[in-house]
C-alpha cells in the first residue's frame, strides 16, 4: 500500500466527524470531511476516494439518497452507513441498494478497524492487480539463532525448508535449547509474516484460565468478566499459533483444540457466534510424548495432527563447538544492553565454559555470561568470575580426552536406544553393571 | 539500527490522576524512559476529571481532558495524563487514550488495561507493561508517529487489550528512526 487510502467522512455532527478523522489519520489514511450532501458531492467531484463513511441521518438529503448520487458519480466507491442504533432496518435497506456494510453508534473500535480492512481487501481483490503477493527471496537467519555445528546446521536446514511450506511443526528440545527461537525463525519467513506469532505457554496455566487464554471468553461469561475478552487463537489470526510445553494440555483442553485444528472454527467461551480462524500451528515439548500417548496422558489423534514435521534441537552439551560462539555473542548482546564495552574471556574460562554440562542449555549459559558481565573487574573475563566452578570431577573431561570421548559415545548410544540399558550395553560390547557405573562416573541422567 | 550514542534529551511529565501506588509508578516511568530514552517526571494533578463525566454514557470524555492538559502542558515538555476512569470519544464505545497528533498532550486511561475487568486473575506486572505500552504508544502520536504494521512494534493500533499483549514496548526499528528526526525537530521547534 503506497498512497495512502482516502476516506471520506459524512455526518451532520461537527464532534463525530472530528473523532473519526483524528482516528483515522493515525491509522495513515488521507482522510476528508463532509458536513452534508452538497459538501460530500463536491467532495467527490474534486477527488477519488476509496472509502466513504455515511450517516444515515442527515438533515436534508438523507444517507440512502446520498448513496445514490454518489455511486453515479462514482461506482466503485465503498461505502460504509453509520447509524444510531434504532434505525439498523434503514441500515438494512441500504445494505440492499448496494452499501458494503453499516455501523451503529457508538462504535466498537475493533469492528470500525475490521470493517475498513475488510473493505480494503474486497477492493483489491476487485481490481486484482492490487494483489500484490510478495515473493519471499532471502532466508531471514534471526540473528539469536547461532551455532556452526553441523547440528545447529542441520536445525537451519530443516526450519528454512519447513518455511517455506504451511505445515504444522513440533519443536522437540530440553529446555533453554531455544525452541521458540526456531518457531519465530519459521513463521518470519513464512507467507505469513505479517501477521503475528502469538505464543501460548500450556504448561504455565491452569486449566479453565487455559480455556479462557485459548478461546476467549463472552461479556458475562462467568462472575468478573465485564467485557468479552479476544483468545489467542483469535488473535493468531493469519498468522502463526506456537503453543509452548504443548505437553502439558490438559485432556479437556487437548479436545478442544483438536477440533479446532479439524474445523478451523470455534466459539468464545459463554458465547454462541461461531468464529472462523486461519492459523499455522507450531509446537514445542520437552516431553516425552509418546510415552504419554502409551501412559494416556496425551490423546493420540492430537499427537499425529500436530506432528507432522520434526525439528529436534539438540542440546548444548552434544554441541560443544557452538559454547566459543554463543558465548561470544551474548558478551557483545549484554555488553550492549549494559552500554559497557566488549569484553573476551581468558583461555581458562572459556574452557571451563566448554567443559561445563549446560543442563539449562543454551538459556543458563546466556544467564552465566550475563552475570559474569556484571561482576568482571577488567575487560577479560576470568574462570573464578563465572557463576560456577568445575568440580575435579570434571576436570578430565577436557574435550579431545578419551574420557570425554567416551563420554559422548555412551550419551549417544543411550539416546538412541531410549535409555535402554540392555540394548545399550550389547551395542557398546560391556557388560550392564559397566554401563551403570560409566553412567554414575560421568553422572549421565536419563532426560525426563 | 539503534545507535547507543544517540540519547533524545526531551523530557516527558506524566500527570499522574491515578490511584497506583509508588513502585508500579516507577517501573512504568522507567518503561517509558527506557524506550523513548527520555527524562520522565512524575507531577501532581490539577485536572477536573469529574467536569469530563457523561452522564448519558457513564464514561468519562477524553477529548475534554485532553484539553485541560494542552492548557497546563509546558510548551517544551510532552505532557501525559494518566486517568484510571473509563474514557470515550464520541462516536467510538472506549478507547485506551487519547494523544493531540504531534502536539504536547496526551491521555492514558487504566480502566480497561488490568486483567480483572476482563475476568481475569490480577496480574500486577503485566498490568504496568500495558500502561507503559499505551503511554509509549500515544507519546509517539504526539510526536507525529503514525500506526504502524510491524505487529511487535508500540506504535500498532490496539483495538483491544490483548493486542496491547502482543506487541513490545518498544519502537521497531523504522518508526525509532522517524522517532529521532521528529524529536530533533520537536527540540528545534521549542528552541
Ligand atoms: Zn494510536
Ligand atoms: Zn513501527
Amino acid at each position: 500500500m503506497n498512497s495512502p487510502i482516502a476516506l471520506l467522512i459524512v455526518d451532520d455532527e461537527n464532534i463525530v466527524r472530528d473523532s473519526l478523522s483524528k482516528w483515522f489519520r493515525e491509522d495513515g489514511y488521507s482522510v476528508g470531511t463532509a458536513e452534508n450532501a452538497v459538501v460530500a458531492l463536491r467532495q467527490m467531484q474534486t477527488q477519488h476516494w476509496d472509502i466513504i463513511l455515511l450517516d444515515i441521518k442527515m438533515p436534508g438529503m438523507d444517507g440512502i439518497e446520498l448513496q445514490q448520487k454518489i455511486k453515479e458519480i462514482d461506482a466503485t466507491a465503498t461505502i460504509i452507513f453509520i447509524t444510531a442504533h434504532a434505525s439498523v432496518d434503514t441500515a438494512v435497506q441500504a445494505l440492499k441498494s448496494g452499501a458494503f456494510d453499516y455501523i451503529t453508534k457508538p462504535i466498537d473500535p475493533d469492528h470500525l478497524s475490521h470493517l475498513v480492512l475488510n473493505a480494503i481487501k474486497h477492493r483489491a481483490l476487485q481490481n486484482e492487480n492490487a494483489t500484490l503477493k510478495e515473493q519471499i527471496s532471502e532466508f531471514l537467519n534471526p540473528d539469536d539463532i547461532i551455532g556452526d555445528s553441523p547440528q545447529m546446521k542441520k536445525v537451519l536446514e530443516l526450519t528454512q525448508t519447513v518455511a517455506r511450506t504451511d505445515t504444522t511443526v513440533m519443536i522437540r528440545g530440553e529446555s533453554g535449547t531455544g525452541k521458540e527461537l526456531v518457531a519465530r525463525a519459521i513463521h518470519c519467513n513464512s507467507e505469513r509474516k505479517y501477521f503475528p506469532i502469538v505464543t501460548v505457554n500450556c504448561g504455565a496455566l491452569p486449566e479453565g484460565i487455559l480455556e479462557s487464554e485459548l478461546f476467549g471468553h463472552e461479556r458475562g461469561a462467568f462472575t468478573g468478566a465485564q467485557y468479552r475478552r479476544k483468545g489467542k487463537l483469535e488473535l493468531a489470526d493469519g498468522g502463526t499459533l506456537f503453543l509452548d510445553e504443548v505437553g502439558n494440555i490438559d485432556m479437556k483442553t487437548q479436545m478442544d483444540l483438536l477440533r479446532v485444528i479439524e474445523t478451523k472454527q470455534f466459539t468464545r467461551v459463554g458465547g454462541n457466534n461461531i468464529i472462523k480462524v486461519d492459523f499455522r500451528i507450531i509446537c514445542a515439548t520437552n516431553k516425552d510424548l509418546e510415552k504419554a500417548i502409551a501412559e494416556g496422558t496425551f490423546r493420540e489423534d492430537l499427537y499425529y495432527r500436530l506432528n507432522v514435521f520434526t525439528i529436534i534441537i539438540p542440546p548444548l552439551r552434544e554441541r560443544k563447538s557452538d559454547i566459543p560462539i554463543l558465548a561470544n555473542f551474548f558478551v557483545k548482546k549484554h555488553a550492549r544492553v549494559m552500554g559497557k564495552p566488549v569484553a573476551s574471556f581468558s583461555a581458562e574460562a572459556m574452557d571451563t565454559l566448554v567443559q561445563y554440562d549446560w543442563r539449562g542449555n543454551v538459556r543458563e549459559l546466556e544467564n552465566a555470561v550475563e552475570r559474569a558481565m556484571v561482576i568482571k573487574k577488567n575487560n577479560v573475563i576470568l574462570a573464578d568470575e563465572l557463576p560456577f566452578q568445575l568440580s575435579e570431577h570434571h576436570q578430565y573431561f577436557t574435550s579431545g580426552s578419551l574420557a570425554a570421548m567416551e563420554r559422548e559415545h555412551i550419551v549417544s548410544i543411550l539416546k538412541q536406544n531410549n535409555w535402554n540399558i540392555s540394548r545399550s550395553a550389547e551395542i557398546l560390547q560391556i557388560d550392564r553393571v559397566t554401563l551403570y557405573n560409566k553412567i554414575e562416573k560421568y553422572e549421565l541422567k536419563r532426560p525426563s | 539500527m539503534r545507535t547507543e550514542e544517540t540519547v533524545v534529551t526531551s523530557t516527558i511529565t506524566i500527570l499522574n490522576a491515578t490511584t497506583l501506588s509508588a513502585s508500579p509508578l516507577r517501573d512504568i516511568l522507567h518503561e517509558v524512559e527506557k524506550n523513548l530514552r527520555c527524562s520522565v517526571s512524575l507531577q501532581k494533578h490539577s485536572l477536573d476529571i469529574e467536569k469530563t463525566f457523561d452522564t448519558s454514557r457513564g464514561q468519562y470524555y477524553s477529548t475534554a481532558i485532553l484539553t485541560q492538559v494542552m492548557k497546563r502542558a509546558p510548551v517544551s515538555t510532552k505532557c501525559v495524563a494518566l486517568v484510571d476512569v473509563d474514557v470515550f470519544i464520541p462516536v467510538l464505545s472506549f478507547v485506551f487514550g487519547e494523544a493531540q497528533f504531534g502536539g504536547n498532550a496526551t491521555v492514558v486511561s487504566t480502566h480497561r488495561l488490568c486483567n480483572q475487568f476482563y475476568g481475569m486473575p490480577a496480574d500486577e506486572s503485566l498490568h504496568v507493561q500495558r500502561i507503559a505500552k499505551e503511554i509509549i504508544h500515544e507519546l509517539g502520536h504526539t510526536y507525529g508517529l503514525y500506526h504502524c504494521r510491524n505487529f511487535e512494534c508500540v506504535m500498532r493500533s490496539s483495538t483491544y487489550v490483548e493486542d496491547i499483549d502482543l506487541k513490545k514496548s518498544s519502537l521497531c526499528n523504522e518508526c525509532w528512526q522517524l522517532f529521532e528526526i521528529l524529536s530533533l525537530n520537536n527540540l528545534k521547534k521549542n528552541e
